[in-house]
């Protein structure tokens, strides 16, 4: 059977370029970047050599990246350092965020309240959009750190970031943003787009698991999140892992190299996958039509549920997501979708399908052939055919 | 996260379909909450003669549904009106735990289905 895999926003294959480039630092060349000796050493300059080659490609300089264990922990970092900071001084603050960031964000968020810090959370318009005069009215003589993903994971709608980071600096407040989805996929330049603090993770760029960086722009205080050996010039402790930043460093090296040549196919694919699924009856694309990732389709089927189509379709060798409830371990539909303003019913029948390097048109034409019949299928089954009301 | 049971039953399901004149109908579920069940029986001599069900829902939805118009096909209306939600699961090799408060939704259906029939024939 074909496999299909279009969950590219979950993570990604490990690109054979970035294996290859891996490899020798875990059986060779493995020694600790911090030891004296020539092993140390040459550890050492690999970890400074990909350095540059992410701040080369972040358009920042090396003393700017913090390696970390991935998207998760530089958010984390970002947040709870800036509040942190703030401890230290014996006060508390405001922080401004949006409505549809990634649970490692709200889920911070929420825990940085329980400490007697204040969160506002932006809401967004049906596209997904936050409006920059509501980051101008929210913002506080007391507010502390703005921060608004780039792109998001599940709808895949693109954000202002420059505009916004503009107002948030406009009043001296500090500008976080996760581009965890928009690296290699859209243009990324620190300087360009202007923010304090930006969270990149490998895995999502066809680099290893558990790798990532934060870029934190040179004059910004943020405490760090672990003590111990003063690694990361003193931001991030913990013996380095080289194989991870070494596979990460390449891995968003091939990524900006390809993406002129890639991201354009990787659209035309994306949009000969959205015009097939526009036939289906009481069927739509979540999300902005322009503004959005060139790698993600986000649709609702209504009258099927999510989790049973992500389960016929994996049974067909195609591999998606969805943000329904069932799927969830709140079991509570996703709260992007709801904040775009779907109903729950709707948000319960969504599926998103995200594509990648390894996909090709085959891939398509075979989704666009099964992907139909299942929703048919489903529906033959549901109670609703037409409307919730029967 | 399923049993094989649960699986089969979800892609080959059993006695599948909305009835044309059923004896009882059980409607359960929401679709605000993504689960909903349609339960249609015929009876004949206090017996389940047919029984055939709807469902929008996950997996252990359609599963359930599935299973229980097996477990009940044949049975009288107090038999079938014995069958909990844990015999449902039993019979599915368990299901879980997540999905066993809010899917596991087709005994309730199926007492619903019962309890319409004995409204109908005003023996409520
Ligand atoms: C937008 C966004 N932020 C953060 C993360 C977390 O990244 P990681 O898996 O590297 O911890 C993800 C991935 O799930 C994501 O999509």
């Amino acid at each position: 059977m074909r496999q299909v895999y279009l969950d590219h926003s979950a993570t990604s294959a490990v690109d054979p370029r970035v294996i290859e480039v891996m490899m020798p630092f875990f059986d060779v060349r493995y020694g600790n970047a911090s030891s004296l000796h020539t092993m140390g050493q040459e550890a050492n300059r690999a970890l400074e050599d990909a350095r540059k080659t992410v701040a080369q490609k972040l358009h920042c300089t090396p003393e700017e990246i913090i390696f970390t264990s991935g998207g998760t922990e530089s958010n984390n970092a970002a947040f709870k350092g800036a509040a942190f900071t703030r401890l230290r001084k014996g006060k508390k603050g405001h922080i401004i965020t949006s409505t549809i960031e990634h649970d490692c964000v709200l889920n911070t968020c929420q825990w940085l309240e329980s400490l007697g810090f204040s969160v506002t959370y932006l809401p967004v318009d049906n596209y997904g959009l936050v409006s920059p005069e509501s980051l101008e009215d929210a913002i506080t003589g007391d507010t502390i750190l703005v921060s608004i993903m780039h792109a998001n994971n599940e709808i895949g709608t693109i954000q202002d970031i420059r505009e916004l980071a503009h107002i948030a600096h406009e009043r001296d407040v500090l500008f976080h943003t996760d581009a965890v989805q928009s690296v290699t996929k859209v243009p990324v330049d620190v300087q360009e787009i202007g923010v304090d603090l930006l969270s990149v993770s490998s895995h999502k760029i066809h680099g290893p698991k558990g790798v990532g960086c934060l870029y934190v722009k040179k004059g910004t205080t943020v405490d760090p999140l672990l003590h111990g050996g003063g690694h990361e010039k003193g931001f991030r402790s913990g013996t380095e892992n080289i194989p991870g930043i070494v596979g990460f460093s390449e891995a968003l090296a091939i990524g900006e190299e390809e993406r002129p040549r890639e991201m354009p196919r990787i659209e035309r694919l994306r949009d000969e996958l959205i015009d097939g699924v526009s036939i289906i009856e009481n069927s739509w694309l979540n999300g902005h039509p322009k503004r959005r990732l060139p790698i993600n389709a986000h649709f609702c089927f209504r009258f099927i549920e999510g989790e049973s189509l992500v389960l016929r379709l994996s049974g067909k060798g195609i591999y998606a997501s969805t943000g329904s409830a069932c799927s969830s371990k709140s079991l509570k539909p996703s709260h992007v979708l709801l904040a775009i303003g779907l109903p729950p019913e709707d948000a319960h029948s969504s599926l998103r399908l995200t594509l990648g390097r390894d996909n090709t048109e085959g891939d398509i034409q075979y989704t666009l052939k099964v992907l139909p019949e299942v929703v048919t299928d489903l529906r033959k089954i549901s109670p609703f055919k037409a409307s919730f009301q029967e | 996260m399923y049993s094989q049971q649960v699986i089969d039953h979800f892609n080959n399901p059993r006695n599948q379909g909305r009835m044309e004149n059923p004896d009882g109908v059980g409607k359960v579920g929401n679709p605000v909450c993504g689960d909903v069940m349609y339960i249609y029986i015929k009876v004949k001599d206090d017996v389940i003669q047919d029984i055939s069900w709807e469902t929008m829902g996950c997996a252990a939805a359609i599963a359930t549904s599935s299973m229980i118009s097996e477990l009940a096909k044949g049975k009288t209306l107090d038999e079938a009106e014995k069958i909990t939600r844990g015999d449902v699961a039993d019979a599915l090799q368990g299901l879980p735990s997540v999905k066993m408060h809010c899917s596991n939704l087709a005994a309730d259906g199926l007492r619903k289905a019962i309890e319409d029939y004995r409204n109908r024939r005003g023996m409520a």
